[in-house]
């Protein structure tokens, strides 16, 4: 551990500036990600990197980026220091989102367009193996034992049970129409899955692979059809759900107790996807229409600031 | 090549179930003429609405591959001079429950008789609210919005925009006649002034073109916008740019009210416009989209419960439980009093969608969806 510091910081000097922490946001429509210090709440640059990015994530070790240029039919690997391009990964067509195992070896990549999923070695940066799903998968999550690889169909409205083991589908659950982004607790024990057409988020018994729990939103003065959840996270102490609510432009926070939703924040503009601070007291959320991102005080449950970082900002990662 | 042909061998052994169950539907249209065009630059699409059924056909096997559920289209494209009521019959003795209809309104009423309930007809054509508030026709959903719906949608955005006073321009044929119509319903509704209203007569004169003859026909009004009722796409593509006021054109041609269109890529519009380009090689119209919902609605009652005789699904679609994506951010459902599907109008200029109808603003006591078209009062259709 006091190792591993050493050579992260050192590794940090090399480059120009140290933030305490930085969010990377990915602008779909300006084929560039935003670089944010969260602290200081500002935008410190914009670098092009590819075109129409969207998926983006940290390797476990948080030295590389991944991001997904979706039109350029591949996911990029950035030095996440010097915010070089290092390479490109056979992410197969269209690739959109994508989710890495807590090992950080395997990537699984979701090809929206050839209804299928691509098993990625990241050590030898080759394709092993495909596996075909239902109709424009997007949502993708490992969980946090590696030995699950869910993807969700968006228009077959189900969810595929890949085994890590041997890259095949084990269980199919039928959910509510148009899943989009799924997320595990922390233990492993559930699975959290939003419906974008139902306005719900399904929360489902990872031993038995059924919904054992669902849960709709209701805003005074905002319609149901302008609910329209995506990104799910859900705390390391199984406290606290977020869910963003799209057009809604509000993030719920549920009670992962009770499953009560017990507050509704406003942030900007279709809120799409949610990201945690390292340790857990932020939260951060692309709105991809007011082209900004907001800041989250977990602690208070408030709004604290919105930045603007540039056109459809779609996913974020966070290094520390 | 052996990196390829390891991922192949994966992929055959990767779980798939057998197919048990295997669902029949058939597709009924005829060959149409060509009709006259504005413009020898646009080619005559002849096979509007099978290419999205086939789409359909394709999503729904994907999705069938998990389920044990295969599907198959039977296509019946009658030839001009053939007997479409010949072809139903044989599709019924044939055992078919689920038939798409790619008919005009007259066509689909004749299927109707002969049917006498025994098969779910998906219309994929029409748009006249006759079939949908006067006719009321049991055995059938309608997947277009009918003139109502999009004259609605037109007349909220112009509200919005305060565009109060319109100048009505009618084409001669009987549809341009149901639009016009359907057009000063919406105005009515609205509270909108219908200031003037005209009718484009074709009349061929050497000595005239559009650029003399538009600034002529829209001379001495004071409107705030030209609605144009030209179905054909015979003359409203020459209004622009040609009137004698600046004004803004609206309608069939200009601003189109439409169920589907190029423009469209909001709520995951692009992953289903690309996946029909590669399929049918063009550019998906308003009867493919129709098409598509008509065999996706199908596969998501078929995938949910397991039934696949005309009566359980039809029942199925129009209860509260049936919620489809169809791209457009709001569950795509039926009303349940006419068979009409409640969606959302594309308002789009040849270049950019504008807006997509309910807007903000008009309320409904039970789906905003309802603020568009013939309302359950309104209609003399009931459940």
């Amino acid at each position: 551990m006091w190792l591993k510091s050493i050579v992260l910081s050192s590794s940090l000097l090399a480059s120009t500036t140290i933030y305490a922490e930085t969010i990377f946001v990915s602008l779909e429509k300006d084929n560039a990600i935003a670089v944010v210090d969260p602290i200081a709440g500002k935008l410190i640059k914009t670098v092009a990197i590819g075109q129409r990015p969207r998926g983006i994530e940290l390797s476990p070790d948080e030295q590389t980026l991944y991001i997904a240029t979706s039109d350029d039919d591949t996911v990029i690997t950035v030095d996440a220091n010097s915010l070089q391009v290092t390479g490109k990964l056979p992410a197969g067509e269209d690739p959109e989102t994508f989710a890495i195992n807590p090992a950080g070896t395997h990537m699984y990549v979701s090809n929206e367009d050839d209804n299928q999923v691509t098993v990625i070695d990241l050590k030898a940066a080759k394709a092993i193996a495909t596996v075909a799903v239902g109709v424009e998968p997007e949502g993708i999550a490992v969980s946090p034992d590696g030995r699950w690889i869910v993807s969700a169909s968006e228009t077959t409205n189900m969810l595929h049970w890949i085994d890590a083991n041997t890259n095949q589908i084990v269980k199919n659950t039928l959910v509510d129409p148009r899943p989009r982004a799924l997320s595990f607790t922390a233990d492993g024990q559930q699975l959290w899955v939003t419906s974008e057409i139902d306005g719900t988020v399904m929360i489902l018994d990872v031993a038995s692979k059924e919904i054992t729990q669902r849960t709709g939103f209701q805003i005074g003065g905002v319609g149901a059809e302008k609910i329209q959840p995506v990104g799910v996270k859900i705390d390391s102490q199984r406290r606290w759900a977020y869910v963003a609510l799209g057009p809604a432009n509000r993030v719920a926070v549920i009670n992962a107790q009770t499953y009560d939703v017990e507050k509704y924040l406003l942030v900007g503009a279709r809120v799409w996807n949610l990201a945690f601070s390292p340790d857990e007291k932020r939260l951060y959320t692309t709105n991809g229409v007011s082209h900004d991102i907001s800041l989250i005080d977990l602690e208070r449950h408030r709004v604290t600031k919105s930045i603007a970082v540039g056109r459809y900002p779609w996913g974020l990662a966070v290094k520390k | 090549m052996l990196n390829r042909l390891f991922i192949m061998l994966l992929l055959s052994t990767s779980q798939i179930v057998t197919a048990e169950q295997v669902i029949k539907i058939a597709y009924l249209s005829q060959e149409l003429k060509a009709p006259a065009a504005l413009s020898n630059l646009e080619p005559f699409i002849k096979n509007k609405g099978l290419q999205g059924a086939l789409l359909g056909l394709k999503d729904n096997n994907t999705t069938g591959q998990f389920t044990g559920q295969s599907y198959q289209l039977e296509q019946k494209i009658v030839s001009l001079e053939g007997d479409v009521q010949a072809a139903f019959t044989e599709l019924l003795a044939a055992g078919f429950q689920l038939v798409v209809v790619n008919l005009p309104a007259e066509k689909l009423m004749a299927l109707h008789k002969i049917n006498a309930g025994k098969a779910l007809l998906l219309d994929v054509a029409t748009r006249d609210d006759s079939l949908r508030s006067q006719h009321c026709l049991a055995d059938t959903l309608h997947l277009l919005p009918s003139r109502a719906m999009r004259a609605d949608a037109l007349a909220q955005y112009m509200l919005k925009k305060r565009w109060n006073k319109w100048f009505l321009v009618v084409g001669k044929t009987k549809q341009d006649s149901l639009y016009a119509d359907a057009i000063k319903r919406a105005a009515k509704r609205f509270g909108m002034k219908i200031v003037a209203e005209k009718t484009w007569q074709h009349s061929y004169d050497a000595r005239r073109t559009a650029q003399s003859d538009i600034p002529v026909f829209t001379q001495g009004i004071d409107y705030d916008v030209l609605v144009v009722a030209d179905e054909q796409g015979l003359f409203g593509e020459y209004i622009s740019y040609r009137s004698w006021l600046p004004r803004p054109v609206i309608g069939t041609q200009g601003l189109v009210a439409t169920a589907w269109h190029k423009t469209h890529e909001q709520w995951g519009a692009v992953q289903i416009q690309n996946r029909f380009k590669r399929l049918a090689g063009r550019v998906m119209q308003e009867q493919d989209y129709a098409a598509y919902l008509a065999v996706r609605s199908l596969g998501e009652v078929i995938t949910r419960t397991k039934k696949t005789d005309a009566q359980s699904i039809k029942q199925y679609l129009l209860s509260g439980r049936f919620k489809l994506q169809g791209y457009k951010g709001k569950p795509l459902s039926f009303r349940a009093w006419n068979g009409q599907l409640r969606q959302p109008i594309l308002l789009a200029a040849p270049r950019s969608l504008v807006v997509a109808p309910p807007l903000e603003g008009f309320l409904h006591p039970s789906n905003e969806l309802d603020t568009l078209g013939y309302d359950e009062p309104e209609s003399q259709c009931q459940q």
